[in-house]
């Protein structure tokens, strides 16, 4: 198969060049750092490629959204960090921001504007169903025809936001077997590590969140567990590895399964 | 005419005892902190609509939903009831309201149907909490007293119930004994009047008269013990939900004092600049009952311990000490004990304990997930996350206690911009040796 390099395009340099992009592609610190998650950043970034979309990352400049500070009770270090990044984006010009990490979006989207940082905040799953729906993404694969998926509703996009539609409507198009937890939509349960918990021990207790978690989407008999979060795909995976089933049941990104359907 | 003063007399000392209550809770609420400006009122009057009339919420669990949505819709209607039963003790006349004709037959007959209906769903109520093991009605915050509480007020609402139907008997009964027009529709009444028909008249009109004074007076005290109950939500959990917080469940309120802390710091012209002087100096975040916001008490004067909120938490379920349900309690619970002193002795007053660690623990705030599932499950929209952060706030901003885990975190976003120990230089490192296919 033949393939052609993806250069990801950096905003100070496009700045340099005298180019304004359309989208600011946020990676978020998972996208950068998690080795895992790096592999939905990719993802998504040759969605971006083969939808031609205008977009740029911040690179070196990005940093925190200031999240986990601010739900573990640090307004001071949030906020700090908040005003910084909207300077940022003010140098850039940034008006529409596109992000996968749900934390981030809610944060952009819901927290900014009370320190005057209003943005288009778009989210990953919110672009791609677009993109599908007015046919710019055909999904016309039937490799993941008879995969039976079940998806794992982030918190922060789901409860926090009401995004629960458009993945679903993506993963159908991708497999004609989405099956739902018992827990599924506003009613899903936590993978455990939102609130800052993605940092530390869980408290004393009988169970861990994510293995609760785990035991439900396994009940589904699903092949795949779709998430759309670096922190529910670290749960997740971790409790496939946990109840040693990650040889055949797989936690995948909605994005990754679409790069696996295009085959790009 | 003595009825009549009788009636007053009650009334009055009912609404005395109410308007005494009402204060004391008005003065609590003066030491509580601003939250949001209420506007947006046709948003409030449509979220009213929808989860307080329409019951929305709670039918997130269909079954029970429905009987306890029955018991309110009852409620609403018999309530017409009770406000021509008042203008007519009052005034001394009989079925005041009847002049509004057809509407009235509707009044009576819904109020007839339902209270059959609500008392046949206070039954079932009854009989889970004293016969079946329901397990959000268990938990460390649900004491002995909780449990009496519900039972002293499904007890009161039963009888209230019976009263009403004994009520539409006797009237029934009495009126077609002495061969006159029944005003309004009776349709339960009717069915189980004949049942009766053997009583004469008069036993009827005794009947009605003793049922009229036992519904009404029970209203009387039900008004009263209400307060002093977990069963305040009869009268807290409408207006509760019309003073929602009406942002996104992922939002989390802005410190302003803090904002304007950072702004100054990062001005190079303030930043060194001494700190005005006399400034009152406000806490960060909530310790106290007095620190959290009238809507978090609000919230918590709501709250009628239904467990909701604790059966979703995905912390509660797995074993953890926190369940949001006993921290919206445990507000209630020191205010309940600081107010009265604040009131005496002034709002700085300490009595040496505080709501945070003396009434809920570090632990306890340390293990939610802000996942809001307890917001979202809450079916008078109480809102239990903000308020923990509000804590958590507390912890870290003025004692910088937090685990040490999340001390490691916060200096990590401090000096390289990531929740983890990575250079932002490396933030590029996943576009490297990145291709796609040519198609």
């Amino acid at each position: 198969m033949e393939t052609r390099k993806i250069e990801v395009p950096v905003m100070a340099d496009l700045f340099a060049r005298g180019e304004k992009p359309e989208y600011l592609f946020w990676v978020g610190c998972a996208g950068a750092f998690d080795d895992r998650y790096k592999k939905v950043v990719r993802a998504f970034a040759k969605i971006l490629t083969h939808l031609n979309v205008s977009y740029a990352v911040l690179g070196k400049e990005e940093t925190c959204t200031g999240d986990p500070a601010r739900r573990a009770g640090n307004e001071m270090l949030y906020q700090m960090q908040a005003l910084q990044v909207i300077e940022i984006f003010k140098m850039y010009e940034v008006k529409k921001i596109i992000t996968i990490c749900p934390h981030c979006f809610n944060i952009f989207k819901n927290e900014y504007p009370d320190l005057g940082g209003s943005y288009e905040v778009i989210n990953y799953l919110q672009f791609i169903n677009k993109n599908i729906e007015n046919g710019k993404l055909k999904i016309d694969s039937e490799s993941l025809k008879n995969i039976s998926v079940t998806y794992h509703d982030p918190c922060y996009l789901g409860r926090a936001n009401d995004i629960y539609d458009e993945p679903r409507a993506i993963l159908k198009k991708l497999t004609g077997c989405v099956v739902e937890m018992e827990r599924s939509r506003s009613f899903a349960l936590c993978c455990g590590a939102g609130g800052a918990q993605m940092f530390k021990e869980a408290e004393k207790g009988d169970k861990e969140i994510f293995i609760e978690r785990t035991e439900e989407a396994l009940k589904t008999e699903a092949k795949v567990i779709a998430t759309a979060c670096p922190f529910c795909m670290t749960m997740l995976t971790d409790g496939l590895k946990y109840k040693n089933r990650e040889e055949e049941i797989k936690n995948f990104d909605i994005a990754e399964l679409i790069v696996q359907s295009l085959e790009i | 005419m003595i009825k009549q003063i009788i009636f007053a007399v009650s009334l009055l000392i009912t609404i005395g005892i109410f308007s005494y209550t009402v204060n004391r809770l008005i003065s609590f609420f003066r030491f509580t902190r601003p939250a949001f400006p209420v506007k947006d009122f046709g948003k409030r009057l449509m979220v009213t609509l929808e989860v307080a009339m329409g019951q929305t919420k709670i039918f997130r669990k269909p079954v029970i939903g429905l009987a306890h949505a029955l018991v309110f819709w009852g409620f609403c209607l018999i309530l017409f009831g009770s406000v021509e039963m008042v203008i007519d003790g009052l005034t001394g006349t009989e079925r005041v309201l009847k002049i509004l004709g057809p509407f009235y037959d509707f009044l009576m007959a819904s109020g007839d149907i339902f209270a059959l209906i609500v008392a046949v769903s206070i039954i079932i109520f009854l009989a889970r909490r004293l016969f079946f093991h329901i397990k959000r009605f268990e938990g460390i915050e649900m004491k002995k007293r909780s449990h009496r509480d519900a039972n002293i007020s499904l007890s009161l609402i039963l009888l209230l119930m019976l009263s009403l139907m004994a009520m539409n008997i006797g009237y029934v009964g009495y009126t077609i004994s002495e061969g006159g027009t029944v005003e309004g529709i009776f349709p339960v009444a009717g069915i189980i009047f004949p049942l009766v028909s053997s009583m004469s008249a008069h036993s009827l009109k005794i009947l009605y008269e003793a049922s009229w004074w036992t519904h009404i007076l029970l209203i009387f005290f039900f008004a009263n013990y209400l307060p002093y109950s977990k069963h305040f939500h009869v009268f807290m959990s409408v207006p509760n939900v019309f003073l929602s917080r009406l942002e996104p469940l992922g939002k989390l309120p802005n410190m302003d004092n803090v904002t304007r802390e950072v702004k100054l710091m990062m001005d190079p012209t303030t930043a060194f600049a001494a700190a005005p002087v006399g400034a009152p100096v406000e806490r960060f975040g909530v310790k106290d009952a007095e620190d959290a916001s009238w809507k978090n008490y609000f919230d918590s004067l709501s709250c009628t311990e239904c467990g909701r909120c604790t059966s979703v938490c995905p912390a509660n379920i797995t074993g953890k000490k926190l369940s949001p349900r006993k921290i919206m309690m445990d507000l209630r619970a020191r205010m309940k004990e600081k107010g009265p002193l604040m009131v005496k002795n002034g709002r700085d007053f300490s009595d040496n304990r505080s709501l945070l660690r003396d009434l809920i623990s570090e632990e306890e705030l340390w293990a939610c997930t802000t996942c809001n599932a307890c917001a979202k499950e809450c079916p008078i929209n109480i809102n239990h996350p903000t308020f923990i952060i509000d804590m958590r706030r507390y912890l870290v901003m003025e004692e910088a206690s937090a685990p040490g885990e999340l001390k490691a975190v916060f200096s990590n976003i401090e000096n390289n911009g990531a929740p983890w120990q990575y250079s932002a230089e490396d933030r590029l490192n996943w576009t490297k040796d990145l291709e796609i296919a040519i198609k």
